[in-house]
C-alpha cells in the first residue's frame, strides 16, 4: 500500500545541509498499523509529511499504490491525498470558525458527495460528538479535539491513515479512546502509519520501527 | 461543505478584518464616485445658472426692446427714403422734398422681403398756404404703415389718419381754437378735427395731417409721394447704413436713402450694448464655471489615485494579514487533499465580495456626500434624478471596478496563500 525505497530529505539551512531522512526504506499494507517510535527532532514528523505527498524526497521513492505521488501534478496530488490518505496532527488543526459538523465535513471540500453530509453525522455518533455537534473547537476538550480531528481523517474513507503524535496532547482515557479508534480502522481493512513517541503506541501497533537520528534503527514484529 | 460556506463562516469569524477591507475599499469607490458626480454635479449646476442668466438677459432684453419700442413711438423714424433726383440742400432746407415718387414704391419695398428696415410709411409733404386761415402750414398727406409681408404685423407706430379728417399741430388749434369732432375747412375741402396734438417744440406744432389719398388730390399729385419713412432693424448692428442703401438700391433704384440721426438710434445702441454686456457677463460666468471645473478636475486627477492607490496598499496588507491568520487553516486544507486552485478561489472570491460590498456601499456614499458637498457649496441641491448621470450604469462600474481594485490590490496575498508550503505550516508542530 505505502512504500518508502531508499528515501532521504535533507534541507539546506543558514548552518548547512540538514537531513531529516537517511535512506529510509519500509512498507505498510492494509490491516496495518505501523508505528514509527523516535525521540522529537530525529524525522518523524518528515517522514509522515513525505508518506502524505506534502514533502518531496531529496532521493529515493515512495509509492502509493504502486504509484509516485510526486511524479503526479500539484493538483493530482491534492486529489489523491484527498481520496486515499487521512491526516490526524497533534495539534489537531481544526479550523477555528467551524463547528464540529462543519470540520469534519471540511474533508468533503476536497472530494465532494452527497453522501459526505450522512456520513459525518455517522461519524458524529461514531466518536461519541453527539453532544457537540454544533459547537466550535475552543468549547471543545482536548479528546473531543483530537476525535474530532480523527472524524475529519476518516470521513473520505482514505485508505492509509498518516497520524503525528495523535496522542501527544491526550490523557491516558483519551490516548486510549484514540489507539482504540485507529486499531478498529485497521481491523477493518485499512492502514496506518502513526509517527510517536508515545511508548503506549507499541501496545495497539502491529508493527513498531525505531528511528533515531533521521533512520531506522531497528524493527520488531508484534 | 463548500468553498462558499467556508467564506461566509470566515467572513463572520473575522469580522473586523472584512469590514475594515469594505470600509477601505468605501472609501477608494467612494472618492471616485464622488468626484465624478461632483463634476457632474457642477456641470449641471453650470447649465442651470447659465440657463437662468440667460433667461434674466432674454427678459431683460425684452423689457428694453418694450420700452426702446415705445421711446421710438414717441421719437419717430430714422430712414428717410426719397426720390433719387432730390436735392438734399433743397430737403435740408425745407424739410420735406421737392421732388416725387409712385406711392406703389411702398409696396414693392414691403413686398421684398427687405429685413434691414421696417415699419414703411408714406408721405406726402409740401408746405401751403391755408387760404382760409391766411397763414403758412405744413401739409402732411399719411396713410397707415405698410406692414412687411414676411413679417408677423406689429402695432403701428404712427396711427393713420381717417379720410376726411384732420390732425392739427399744437400752435394751429391753439390759435384757431379748434377742437376734436370741429369742422374745418382746406382748400374748399371740409374737414373734422380727429385729433389736437400736445405741444411738441417743433415744426409739428404747425403741421396738419390728412388722409394721403386726399393730400394727393388737394396738392394735384395723385399717386405720388415725396418720402418714405422707415425705421432701420437693429437687428442689421453696426454700419447700418451702406447694407440699408445698399438693400433699398436693389428694390427700389429710383430713391435714394438719408439716416436721420435720432435719440431712438441712441436708445437702441444702448439696449444693443447692454444685451451685449449680458452676454459678456455669461461669458465670463461660464468661463469662470469652467475654470472652477477645470480646478476641481485636476484636483480629483491628483487625489483620487493617491486616495484609491493608498487604499489597495491598505487592502494588499489586509489581505496579507488575513493570509498569516489562516495559515494553520490553509495548511490543513491543502494537507486533506484541497487544491491550490480552490484555496485560490477561496481567497479571490473574499476580496471579489469585499470589492462589490465597497463598490456598492461606495458608490452610495460617494453619491450622497457629492449632493450634499455641492448643495452647500453651490447654494443649490441637484437631485440625483437630475444629474443626467446613469446611475446604474455607474453603480455596475463602481461595483466591478471596486472588485477589480480589490482582487488587483490582494492577488499578492492571494498568491502567497495558494503557494503556502502545508508541509512547512505542520513540521511547525
Amino acid at each position: 500500500m505505502l512504500e518508502f525505497k531508499n528515501v532521504s530529505k535533507w534541507f539546506n539551512g543558514t548552518q548547512g545541509k540538514v537531513t531529516a531522512l537517511n535512506d529510509v526504506s519500509f512498507s505498510v499494507q492494509p490491516g496495518e498499523l505501523l508505528a514509527i517510535r523516535g525521540p522529537s527532532g530525529c524525522g518523524k514528523t518528515t517522514l509522515l509529511l513525505a508518506a502524505g505527498g506534502l514533502l518531496r524526497p531529496s532521493e529515493g521513492r515512495i509509492s502509493l499504490e504502486g504509484r509516485d505521488p510526486y511524479e503526479l501534478t500539484p493538483e493530482q496530488r491534492s486529489k489523491l491525498r484527498a481520496r486515499m490518505i487521512g491526516f490526524v496532527f497533534q495539534q489537531f488543526h481544526l479550523i477555528p470558525y467551524l463547528t464540529v459538523r462543519q470540520n469534519i465535513l471540511a474533508a468533503s471540500l476536497a472530494l465532494p458527495g452527497k453522501k459526505a453530509s450522512a456520513k459525518a453525522d455517522e461519524m458524529i455518533h461514531h466518536f461519541g460528538l453527539d453532544d457537540r455537534i454544533n459547537h466550535v473547537p475552543s468549547q471543545l476538550s482536548t479528546g473531543e479535539r483530537q476525535r474530532t480531528a480523527l472524524a475529519r481523517a476518516i470521513l473520505n474513507q482514505p485508505k492509509v491513515i498518516l497520524a503525528d503524535e495523535p496522542t501527544g496532547n491526550l490523557d491516558e482515557d483519551n490516548a486510549q479512546t484514540v489507539f482504540g479508534y485507529l486499531s478498529q480502522y485497521v481491523n477493518d481493512g485499512g492502514c496506518a502509519l502513526l509517527v510517536t513517541h508515545d511508548d503506549r503506541a507499541a501496545a495497539h501497533a502491529t508493527r513498531t520501527l525505531q528511528m533515531r537520528q533521521a533512520q531506522l534503527v531497528d524493527q520488531s514484529n508484534i | 461543505m463548500t468553498i462558499w460556506s467556508l467564506l461566509i463562516r470566515e467572513i463572520m469569524h473575522r469580522k473586523l478584518n472584512f469590514a475594515l477591507a469594505v470600509l477601505t475599499v468605501v472609501v477608494a469607490s467612494g472618492s471616485l464616485i464622488g468626484s465624478v458626480a461632483l463634476l457632474r454635479i457642477h456641470d449641471v449646476r453650470t447649465d442651470q445658472i447659465l440657463e437662468q442668466k440667460e433667461a434674466e438677459l432674454h427678459q431683460s432684453t425684452a423689457q428694453l426692446n418694450d420700452e426702446t419700442r415705445k421711446a421710438m413711438l414717441k421719437l419717430g423714424f430714422n430712414i428717410v427714403i426719397l426720390p433719387k433726383d432730390q436735392n438734399l440742400s433743397d430737403w435740408y432746407a425745407d424739410d420735406y422734398a421737392s421732388k416725387y415718387m409712385p406711392e406703389e414704391y411702398v409696396h414693392q419695398l414691403a413686398d421684398s422681403g427687405i429685413v434691414t428696415v421696417r415699419h414703411f410709411l408714406p408721405s406726402l409733404q409740401q408746405k401751403i398756404d391755408w387760404p382760409e386761415q391766411k397763414r403758412k402750414i405744413i401739409l402732411v398727406g399719411a396713410r397707415g404703415e405698410v406692414p412687411n409681408l414676411h413679417k408677423n404685423p406689429v402695432k403701428p407706430m404712427v396711427q393713420p389718419v381717417p379720410p376726411g379728417t384732420i390732425s392739427l399741430g399744437y400752435e394751429l388749434h391753439r390759435s384757431l381754437d379748434m377742437k376734436v369732432g370741429d369742422k374745418v375747412t382746406l382748400m374748399d375741402k371740409e374737414f373734422t378735427v380727429h385729433a389736437c396734438h400736445k405741444e411738441r417744440g417743433n415744426k409739428d406744432d404747425i403741421t396738419a395731417w390728412i388722409y394721403l389719398a386726399e393730400a394727393q388730390d388737394l396738392l394735384d399729385k395723385s399717386g405720388q409721394i415725396n418720402a418714405i419713412l422707415a425705421l432701420e432693424c437693429l437687428c442689421v448692428g453696426e454700419e447700418a447704413l451702406p447694407k440699408i442703401r445698399k438693400d433699398i438700391a436693389a428694390i427700389l433704384p429710383g430713391t435714394r436713402v438719408i439716416e436721420r440721426g435720432s435719440r431712438a438710434l441712441v436708445r437702441a445702441e444702448t439696449r444693443i450694448k447692454v444685451a451685449e454686456q449680458g452676454r459678456m457677463l455669461i461669458k465670463k460666468e461660464k468661463h469662470d464655471r469652467q475654470k472652477l471645473r477645470s480646478e476641481r478636475e485636476h484636483l480629483a486627477s491628483i487625489l483620487t489615485p493617491v486616495v484609491v492607490t493608498a487604499c489597495a496598499v491598505w487592502i494588499a496588507v489586509l489581505g496579507l494579514t488575513n493570509v498569516r491568520a489562516r495559515r494553520e487553516e490553509i495548511g490543513i486544507l491543502r494537507a486533506i487533499g484541497v487544491g491550490a486552485r480552490h484555496i485560490l478561489v477561496m481567497f479571490l472570491s473574499r476580496h471579489v465580495l469585499v470589492g462589490a460590498l465597497g463598490g456598492a456601499i461606495g458608490f452610495a456614499a460617494g453619491v450622497w456626500s457629492a449632493v450634499h458637498f455641492s448643495a452647500a457649496r453651490e447654494e443649490a441641491r441637484i437631485e440625483i434624478s437630475n444629474m443626467g448621470l446613469s446611475l446604474f450604469g455607474l453603480l455596475a462600474l463602481s461595483v466591478v471596478g471596486a472588485a477589480a481594485l480589490a482582487v488587483v490590490a490582494g492577488w499578492i496575498p492571494t498568491m502567497i496563500a495558494t503557494r503556502q508550503d502545508p508541509a512547512d505550516v505542520l513540521r511547525e508542530e
